[in-house]
């Protein structure tokens, strides 16, 4: 287990008269991805621009590692990498120079170096780009590229920032499935999105943010507990159509099942008391029960749920 | 591909961030790699041959007096006249964007954050930018000696050295400021813009009205520090200050005065640009919001 930490202490940015960050405190350490999830505005890119050095606190500290960002950004960022908003690689360079730069500034050893930025390069499928100027990239191609450039020198810590921004919908599974995969690791990962089905897809704990205040933090599940109540929210897909009989006797029927109903004709969504064991038994159940169950996972409408009453709470 | 089996999703490993000396190295690299690749490497390359080229046509066509008279004397004409001109092309060229750009093409987000000092991105790309512009100005210079050894055999008189010292002093000064003015602005344009206004129009202008105006001595211009590097191409450096007075009428005098920048007082010029541009360049560029 890695002892990685980031710390904003009473984080806060002004600019003029308007606030975009309002003392923020979180604490987030060891290994696993944090969704950063708030509205346009909520001040994800500014909390991860602070921890990157690409603007300064007004009043606060921004720590990695417990070393202050602003004070020793070298030190602090040295086992760090960072994709912030989407940035311009220079026009002029292929996209493996561009990652020799970051290994250079990075002190990544010679030795294994083009093993190293290729298996980066194909990591983002841009394989057959690697010696192609950036500057003929699309957007796409080049957020391909600056994912990439994260994964340079194995770092410990990893701010994303709305990582899928400008990648179709290939390119953004693709992301998610390199994130997932980074995960599996002793890695720290916070990852600022706006993207519900992102957060739940990909992360582990959840950090709820608006009007530049922290809203919720903590695991997905104790957070949609917090505040819609114990009931878990799941979709079960089928092989086939599911019939109004089978859920009556059959689907209804299973513990701990409060209530199931069809979203479309092989989908149906399931609410259930108990928490994650009850989930577990109930998936059991389905397959027991042979009715050609494909797919069990947990609707993140729950998390929708809590979003939504967040943020008009906040408004 | 299977993401466990590369290398890059292994565990994470502490990697030791170089120096600021050698990171300030990787920086110059790709900046000079940036002149290199871009057009306006070539352009400037080109506006240089061509003066040099306008230069070499006119004396061996015209053959004037003024550059043929003695070796000294083609060198002050050749060199000096031409040398502060290709120095500011180069630092409108290579410095004008150079910060600035970063801003506007959001470039600095690639760089700025990695654990890399800002101060290390700056003076970095300052040294690409005097590098480059010494190629500018070696190549001016070579040309300026292949023509006067061509005149006047190999013997190029010391005071040229002492010229090409003095201008890679000058050039240092205005990369400095250029880098300052580039650091204030966001956009690029304007950055630019500032640099060719003071340097072609406004500096001259007080060079030139303040002492023929009120006969004051203009010591805070660096174009005024700069003449010491024509000055000192004289066989004895020229006098600090000349009166010239003109009659016009009922025993009233129009009298002008003509400034010549102590050695000394050059150097001092151009080395107060130098640290103040660069201290007041690196200090904004710090504290500059990628916002």
């Amino acid at each position: 287990m890695t002892d990685s930490s980031i710390e904003a202490v009473d984080l806060t940015k002004n600019y003029g008269k308007f606030t975009a960050l309002d003392g923020l405190n979180l604490r987030l350490e060891g290994s696993k991805c944090v969704g950063f999830l708030g509205p346009n505005g909520a001040g994800k890119t500014t909390t991860l621009k602070i921890f990157t050095d690409l603007i300064k606190p007004s009043r606060g500290s921004a720590l990695i590692n417990g070393l202050e960002v602003h004070g020793n950004k070298k030190k602090a960022l040295e086992n760090c990498s960072a994709l912030v908003e989407t940035p311009e690689i220079y026009p002029y360079m292929s996209a493996r120079e561009a990652l020799n730069l970051v290994a250079d500034l990075k002190g990544l050893p010679k030795s294994g170096r083009k093993e190293v930025i290729e298996e980066a390069i194909s990591e983002v499928k841009m394989e057959d780009w690697i010696d192609a100027k950036v500057g003929k990239f699309s957007k796409g191609m080049k957020q391909r590229i600056n994912i990439a450039s994260t994964l340079i020198g194995n770092p410990a810590v990893i701010f994303l920032d709305e990582p899928t921004t400008g990648l179709d919908p290939r390119g953004m599974a693709e992301v998610r499935e390199i994130v997932k995969s980074l995960k599996k690791k002793d890695r720290l990962i916070f990852m600022s999105s706006h993207l519900l089905n992102e957060v739940s897809d990909v992360c582990d704990e959840v950090a709820l943010i608006d009007h530049g205040k922290l809203l919720a933090y903590g695991t997905m599940d104790d957070v949609t507990a917090r505040f819609t109540g114990e009931e878990g929210l799941a979709d079960a897909s089928f092989s086939k159509p599911v019939d109004q009989d089978t859920l009556d006797r059959y689907i209804l029927k299973l513990d701990n099942v409060i209530s199931a109903e069809r979203v479309n004709g092989k989908t149906v969504r399931l609410k259930f008391n108990g928490g994650q064991a009850a989930q577990g038994e109930i998936l059991a159940d389905l397959v027991a029960l042979k009715i050609g169950l494909v797919e069990f996972k947990t609707a993140f409408s729950k998390l929708e749920d809590t979003y939504m009453s967040l943020i008009q709470e906040g408004n | 591909m299977e993401a466990d089996t590369l290398g890059q999703l292994e565990e994470p490993q502490t990697i030791r961030v170089p120096d600021s000396i050698t990171q300030i190295g990787t920086i110059t690299k790709y900046e000079l790699l940036n002149y290199f690749r871009a057009k306006r490497f070539y352009v400037l390359l080109i506006i240089g041959l061509a003066i040099s080229a306008l230069l070499t046509f006119l004396v061996a066509y015209y053959r004037p007096e003024s550059f043929l008279n003695t070796s000294l004397t083609f060198y002050s004409q050749w060199w000096g006249g031409s040398v502060t001109f290709v120095i500011i092309l180069s630092a409108i060229f290579f410095g004008g964007d150079s910060i600035s750009g970063e801003f506007q093409n959001k470039t600095g987000y690639y760089l700025v954050s990695r654990p890399v000092r800002r101060s290390s991105i700056y003076v970095g790309k300052w040294v690409a930018s005097f590098i480059a512009s010494m190629i500018m100005l070696l190549l001016f210079l070579g040309i300026a000696v292949a023509n006067g050894v061509y005149y006047f055999g190999a013997g190029v008189p010391y005071q040229l050295w002492q010229s090409v010292l003095l201008a890679t002093l000058y050039m240092g000064s205005v990369l400095s400021f250029t880098f300052f003015w580039s650091s204030l602005f966001k956009t690029s344009v304007i950055s630019v813009l500032v640099t060719v206004i003071l340097f072609l129009f406004a500096f001259p202008l007080i060079d030139g009205l303040l002492p023929s105006l009120v006969g004051a001595e203009p010591w805070f211009v660096i174009t005024y520090g700069a003449e010491v590097i024509t000055a000192v191409l004289n066989t004895s450096y020229p006098v600090h200050d000349i009166q010239s007075k003109t009659p016009i009428g009922k025993g009233h005098f129009f009298t002008i005065t003509t400034f010549t920048p102590y050695l000394w007082e050059g150097i001092a010029i151009m080395l107060a640009y130098f640290v103040v541009s660069a201290v007041l360049g690196l200090f904004i560029f710090e504290k500059r919001e990628f916002a």
